[in-house]
């Protein structure tokens, strides 16, 4: 269990880094570290190089830019779990955040780690791709920005170039009657989901819902959005049964990963039960009311 | 030394003493502690960061020392289960709660759930039991059932409150 042996870079800035990813295609980034270095010492990975970005202290912000909320990507996820604005403005983040790992390993993670690293039962993925966060990188000199849905094309996998660094990612504000919930499923607490629902809802005056995003991740190479479930589920009163009826009409063609821990037909039946427990909660949680304790 | 291996010349502060040292790269900070510096409180589990075993403070903050190469330590405080006793043949409040409700049977986690509930208390001196449980989820024990090692986190949290209350209101 010892890693393959490496170079170490500690890069000053994000310009440097970009440099030693275009001159060395086997050389990595570390952020936080918290799943590349298993990998490295379970010899999944073996970079020649690790440039270490962990110094690069603007890279470490929680900032309110208008209607988003930008992180930069070296923040801490035990930051992002004890902010203001993150609780204020992004709750669904804020509900999800303690999921990650342990509180041990939040200390050291990163959110543009867990972002970049495109674990299929990661969590920051799966809230990027509910709430459409944008990731913003630098390459070639240039700041680029990509829709989280364009980001992630497979497990472990991205479309971010290979000499490119994440560097931060804004989360969109909801405004008005906002609710949220996060469920997942796995063997102990804090262990890979495999299977986990993200629900934001916003409710209009009338208590219908104006708004609706719902995810399921760790059931599929990257994390998907109910889109057909949202658009039926947009003015209804979000009660249990059309709920039900919604989600599991959106997981009709829904192909999920089996594998030792969880079969494909376990992971579907999961997914309609949390998917539909979530959107349940989360407009009770709209309502101010949390009627199911987690 | 090997010919073709890279070392690092790094400087680490370990309990409040600065040590250089000649290490490679790949050296993680737990092997670094124990192999450099002989310091064999932070014990090696799994080594890929599951079982919380090799838990040390860095700036205050409970890590996984499996975790990170010793060069990224560089610059920050590291505390081990070495450098928590007020003294030389003294225990810490919650090394002694530890020892009183039997919140260890084979030892193995105990260097690490005591690094983790210093954490813990250094930010919370008042615990609930659920964040006493929450502080200590990433930390497996294969003996205890964890009972005995909630009992003592909170005894121990209980008399350091106790502490710095005038006698007369004391338990």
């Amino acid at each position: 269990m010892k890693a393959a042996p490496f170079a170490y870079s500690r890069v000053a800035n994000v310009d440097e880094a970009c440099a030693m990813l275009a001159s060395d295609d086997s050389a990595r980034v570390i952020a936080g570290g918290q799943t590349l270095v298993p990998m490295m010492v379970m010899r999944l990975v073996r970079p020649t190089r690790l440039i270490d970005i962990n110094r690069i202290v603007e890279l470490s912000y929680i900032r309110s830019d208008g209607d988003t909320i930008s992180i930069g990507a070296t923040t801490r996820q035990c930051l992002v779990e004890r902010d203001a604005l993150i609780a204020a403005d992004i709750p669904l983040l804020a509900r999800a955040i303690s999921f990650v790992g342990h509180a041990a390993t939040r200390a050291r993670g990163t959110i543009g780690g867990s972002l970049a690293n495109a674990d299929p039962a990661a969590e920051l993925p799966l809230i990027a791709i509910t709430l459409e966060a944008t990731l913003a990188y630098r390459v070639e000199g240039r700041t680029e920005k990509m829709a989280a849905r364009d980001f992630y094309i497979g497990p472990m996998t991205t479309s971010l170039p290979s000499d490119a660094v994440l560097t931060s990612v804004q989360f969109p504000k909801w405004l008005g009657k906002v609710g949220v919930s996060f469920c997942e499923v796995n063997a102990r607490r804090s262990d890979f989901a495999f299977v986990a629902a993200a629900v934001q809802v916003e409710l209009g005056d009338d208590g219908r819902c104006d708004r609706i995003a719902i995810g399921i991740g760790a059931a599929t190479d990257f994390p998907i959005r109910l889109a057909s479930a949202e658009q039926q589920l947009k003015g209804s009163a979000l009660d249990a049964v059309t709920v039900k009826g919604a989600v599991l009409e959106a997981l009709a063609d829904f192909a999920p990963l089996s594998d030792l821990h969880a079969s494909a037909e376990y992971r579907r039946r999961v997914a309609a039960a949390l998917a539909t427990r979530a959107v349940v909660d989360a407009r009770s949680h709209a309502l101010g009311r949390q009627l199911h304790a987690h | 030394m090997l010919s073709g291996v890279n070392y690092m010349r790094i400087k680490l502060m370990v309990n409040g003493a600065e040590h250089a040292l000649e290490v490679e790269p790949r050296t993680t900070l737990l092997d670094c502690l124990r192999d450099h510096l002989d310091l064999k409180g932070a014990h090696a589990g799994c080594e890929h960061g599951v079982c919380g075993a090799c838990t040390v403070l860095c700036d205050g903050v409970a890590v996984r020392s499996c975790l990170m190469f010793a060069p990224q330590a560089e610059g920050t405080p590291i505390t081990t289960i070495e450098g928590v006793t007020p003294g030389p043949g003294e225990l810490s409040p919650l090394q002694d709660a530890f020892c009183e409700t039997h919140g260890m049977q084979c030892g193995y986690c105990t260097p690490a759930m005591i690094l983790a509930a210093h954490a813990l208390l250094a930010g919370n001196p008042n615990p609930t039991r659920d964040d006493i449980v929450e502080a200590i989820s990433g930390n497996l024990c294969r003996c205890t059932g964890y009972a005995q090692i909630v009992e003592a986190i909170a005894l121990a949290a209980d008399r350091i409150r106790g502490a710095n209350r005038p006698p007369e209101l004391r338990k």
